[in-house]
């Protein structure tokens, strides 16, 4: 995805180049006729027509450069300018590589020769900007990651696949860049700068809990030290600047929780912008059987076992293509099918209730649980919510797989259907999650409230017995870890997130070990001594899936975003296991599975699997967005302590490090009155933007259809006039309807005999000739 | 002329970097498995057989992999054998970044072989065989390859003449989501 940008960035900086240095003589000479140098270039595209006009230029060019007189000053400026433009699109010719060498050596001779009579010196350092540009270019292909690993799995699987892993890697960089932000402006400073472990309730392990504070499976489920630490939200210190750098943490906390999101919908949005680009819309015209014909094949197998998969599987898709169009009036039994169709929706749908219902019940069963005491239950209660999430996950894919079975599908659209229902699945669940997750933080804000009462009575306790009424006492001196602390829901809600995602990372190691591993390790070796063949016959080795695969990336992704805010440590947990997961699944693939039967280019999948992410960006955000506008945030954990709403910490910033005017300006800008009429233009300037591109949409299919109905009469009035004249009145047809050739069609490449088609003449009558005698040919 | 010596000029090197859409490093793996291909020959060739080319694992599955070899060679003797540069050349139109024009005008020209300029039924029929694979039990009954080329002509062919020109190719191509992505090779 990453080399294409890079190619283009570099003829473009070429380009500009050029149109800069053009700006320059500009102010030296008078203006430059375009259109001139437009033709100058169609022609000087051919060989010959460059060499005539090198030879002119050199019989003007040997009067020595201060003769020359001002029009031939310009013209040999275009035609150095337009040799330049040359020089930058010769890469993009498909021209033999001598016949480009040639040329190149040429028209640098030609270029630097005549450089010197019109303006010094730049040519050089501007080479040297263009060298350092293509350095830079190489050195960062060179950096990117597991290049050889996605290139060997190319070869052996093919191209959707290695997708996969693309994608996979994509993900990487963007959680690479989410936690250079929290690590560096987040966690990192509150190390540094804050006040240590120890000196404050909030940051020490209550006295209750010391005891077992370091057990592993305390701090395997991020609790003990691992809660009172700079992974969690509670630990921060609300103090408003800190350290000798004076430092704004809260401000800092917030802006880089924004930060995360507006970059990564920043990316999301970029991203399919650009695949949108190369997708080339217009109209949706489907060229069914020449894309399967044109396209089907992949280039970059090149292991002979996956060649031959891949033979199969066109020949298949072309018999059933080819069936297809034959069948596709044929009608039997649609009620049948409509009613099967209806029953399958129906029984998904119970499906979808039931888990969600399971969920809610589990979660309200933990909080049962957590009221009295994790101690006093087993292993499985205390990590229910997890594993039964976790389960659901795993196993209701494959009984949305049987019941499909039902609905007697074209394998695309069964396809299309099950990847709607998982997703549909993913987030009910998570919803459920998030919901039991309110009622949890709910419970908590009450107790908050109990314990601030308590706080005052715990208070006067101490003093008990001490003083007399109206005297003043010494401030007694308590150690932080026997203060009663609040119960910081923040800090809670922190922890479920990352409970939720390690479970889910160790469920999938686990199910691809087991599935994939164990399953590729029975059926080689239980082969040998087995009734009938394993490895053609029912278990066989497993498949790469694929779109399971991004489905479960994305959703682990969509989790980051929404806990990211509350527990900081979040984004290095998932390059963490990004890392890994790379490695663990491309060893599986090349060593347990094989290249699939059916081969689904999910065509246009790129940007389905983008949109889904965007969706789930959206989705995710909202819960994160909602308790910060709504819920006031913990007394007595986290920067925004003592605050009424976390997002004060602006307010206050405001008012205390900006000048007193920029306060009014931000108070005026946040008006409604004045943010009511933006939302309106802008809902308007989207609605103006859509009507014009439908507009141009339907320009683009009129024109389409201007030309066939051209053609067609080109044909006729062909047919209709004596063969050997008949030419001659086409041409002239064509004369008159002039079709402007398209600027990206190159032109024919020479040494091919001659009926072939002329350069940039799209529709000429040398087919037409083919169907009169041979004899006529020339 | 692409050089046999071990290594590449630096001035030829950023003159190839200039003209194809390879990199640097691209460039010299391309040197170097060429050089491989020559080692065992006679010094003093340029050239090599088409034989020796068709045995590089990235060209030896794919069923296209004459076509390409006498697409790309420039020798007189049009016996589809490669100098290093059209080995480069190759490589450039076959890489990730060059442009969907270029990866069409070639594909155009792997396709067409019968070289003359069109894609009429013969060259459709014999891509078929290609894409089918070998044994006769994969490949399409007469019935079902005429059915097949008549519904590509229908779809393709704007002008109605019975072939498909490189305008109408190029055309298809790019509205296909595919092509770009699965027409690409890399060493």
């Amino acid at each position: 995805m990453e080399v294409v940008g890079e190619e283009d960035g570099d003829t473009e900086g070429k380009r500009k180049n050029g149109r800069s240095k053009k700006d320059e003589k500009k102010e030296d000479k008078e203006k430059v006729e375009k259109k001139q140098n437009k033709k100058n270039v169609e022609t000087s595209s051919e060989h010959e027509s460059s060499e005539e006009e090198e030879d002119e230029e050199e019989k003007e060019g040997e009067e020595k450069p201060d003769v020359l007189s001002p029009e031939e000053l310009e013209k040999l400026k275009e035609e150095v300018d337009e040799r330049k433009k040359l020089i930058s699109t010769l890469r993009g010719k498909p021209w033999p590589m001598r016949k480009k060498l040639l040329t190149l050596r040429e028209s640098h001779e030609f270029v630097e020769k005549y450089e010197g009579a019109l303006g010094k010196g730049k040519s050089r350092k501007l080479t040297k900007w263009m060298k350092f540009q293509r350095d830079f270019e190489n050195f960062k292909t060179a950096c990117v990651p597991w290049e050889m690993k996605i290139k060997e799995i190319e070869s052996h699987f093919g191209s959707s696949v290695a997708s996969y892993f693309i994608f996979l890697r994509w993900m990487y960089g963007i959680n690479m860049i989410l936690f250079g932000l929290t690590f560096g402006l987040v966690m990192v400073p509150e190390a540094l700068m804050g006040r240590p472990y120890g000196s404050m309730p909030r940051k020490t392990v209550p006295r209750a809990d010391e005891a077992n504070a370091m057990d592993f499976a305390v701090l395997w489920d991020f609790g003990g030290y691992a809660q009172y630490s700079v992974l969690f939200y509670g630990y921060y210190n609300s103090q408003r600047a800190i350290g000798w750098l004076k430092f704004r943490m809260p401000l800092s906390y917030f802006l880089v929780g924004v930060g995360t999101v507006a970059y990564s919908y920043m990316v999301v949005i970029r991203t399919m912008a650009r695949n949108a680009n190369e997708d080339g819309g217009g109209d949706n015209n489907s060229f069914n059987f020449s894309w399967k014909m044109f396209t089907s094949w992949d280039y970059l197998i090149g292991n002979p076992e996956t060649a031959d998969n891949k033979f199969a599987s066109i020949t298949t898709s072309f018999k059933e293509a080819i069936l297809e169009e034959q069948e596709s009036r044929k009608d039997d039994n649609i009620h049948l099918t409509r009613f099967l169709r209806v029953l399958a929706n129906f029984l998904v749908l119970c499906c979808l209730a039931g888990s969600g219902y399971l969920i809610y019940f589990v979660v309200r069963r933990s909080q049962k649980f957590a009221l009295e005491g994790l101690e006093s239950h087993s292993w499985w209660e205390r990590n229910e919510v997890n594993m039964v999430m976790s389960l659901l996950g795993m196993f209701c894919p494959m009984l949305f797989d049987v019941i499909s079975a039902l609905e007697n599908y074209h394998p695309r659209i069964a396809l299309q259907w099950q990847l709607g229902r998982i997703f549909a699945l993913f987030l009910g669940n998570l919803y459920t999650f998030i919901i039991a997750l309110m009622d949890e933080i709910n419970l908590k804000r009450e107790e908050e409230e109990v314990l601030k009462l308590n706080m005052t009575i715990w208070e006067a306790s101490l003093y008990n017995g001490t003083l007399g009424a109206n005297s003043t006492a010494p401030p007694i001196t308590v150690h932080p870890a026997d203060i009663p602390r609040g119960p910081c829901w923040e800090t809670m809600v922190g922890q479920e997130f990352v409970r939720l995602i390690v479970s889910d990372t160790m469920t999938t190691y686990i199910t691809l070990l087991i599935g994939d591993f164990l399953r590729a390790v029975l059926v080689r070796f239980l082969n040998y001594c087995w009734c009938w063949d394993l490895e053609a016959g029912f278990p066989s080795y497993s498949e790469f899936d694929v779109s399971g695969n991004v489905l479960g990336l994305i959703f682990n992704q969509g989790m980051i975003w929404m806990g990211a805010f509350y527990a900081p440590c979040l984004p290095a947990l998932n390059v963490l296991r990004l890392h890994v997961s790379m490695y663990l699944q491309c060893w599986a693939v090349m060593c347990c599975n094989v290249p699939q039967e059916r081969v689904f280019k999910a065509s246009g999948s790129n940007n389905f699997y983008m949109a889904m992410l965007l969706v789930i960006l959206f989705l995710s955000t909202l819960p994160a967005i909602y308790t910060i506008v709504t819920i006031p945030p913990s007394f007595d954990c986290g920067p925004f302590s003592g605050k009424s709403r976390m997002f004060d910490v602006i307010q206050e910033t405001l008012e205390s490090d900006f000048p007193a005017w920029f306060g009014k300006v931000f108070s005026y800008a946040s008006n409604p009155g004045l943010v009511l009429p933006f939302l309106l233009l802008m809902v308007l300037a989207i609605y103006y933007l859509q009507s014009t591109s439908k507009s141009y949409k339907q320009a683009n299919l009129e024109l389409k259809k201007k030309l066939q109905t051209v053609s067609h009469t080109v044909i006729m009035s062909s047919y209709l006039s004596s063969p050997p004249g008949g030419e001659h009145r086409a041409h002239q047809g064509k004369s008159d309807h002039q079709i402007p050739p398209s600027a990206t069609s190159p032109p024919a490449p020479r040494g091919h005999r001659m009926p072939g088609p002329l350069p940039g003449n799209q529709r000429q009558p040398a087919p037409s000739v083919q169907r009169v005698p041979n004899s006529q040919r020339h | 002329m692409g050089t046999t010596a071990s290594q590449l000029g630096k001035d030829l090197l950023s003159e190839y970097q200039e003209l194809t859409f390879l990199t640097k490093q691209e460039i010299l793996l391309a040197h170097k498995r060429f050089s491989e291909l020559l080692s065992k020959e006679d010094r003093n060739l340029t050239s090599v057989p088409m034989e020796k080319v068709l045995s590089l694992p990235e060209l030896k599955s794919n069923p296209f992999r004459k076509r390409i070899c006498h697409v790309f060679s420039t020798s007189d003797m049009k016996d589809g054998s490669l100098t290093f540069e059209d080995f480069l050349d190759l490589l450039s139109a076959f890489s990730d970044s060059a442009t969907l024009e270029i990866k069409s005008h070639y594909a155009f020209r792997i396709f067409d072989f019968d070289d003359d300029g069109t894609l009429d039924g013969g060259d459709l029929e014999k891509l078929v065989n290609c894409l089918t694979g070998e044994t006769e039990d994969s490949r399409l009954t007469p019935e079902e390859m005429r059915q097949l080329i008549s519904n590509i002509l229908e779809e393709s062919d704007i002008d109605k003449d019975g072939t498909v020109n490189l305008s109408e190719f190029q055309h298809v191509i790019s509205r296909s989501p595919d092509f770009v992505s699965s027409f690409k090779i890399v060493l």
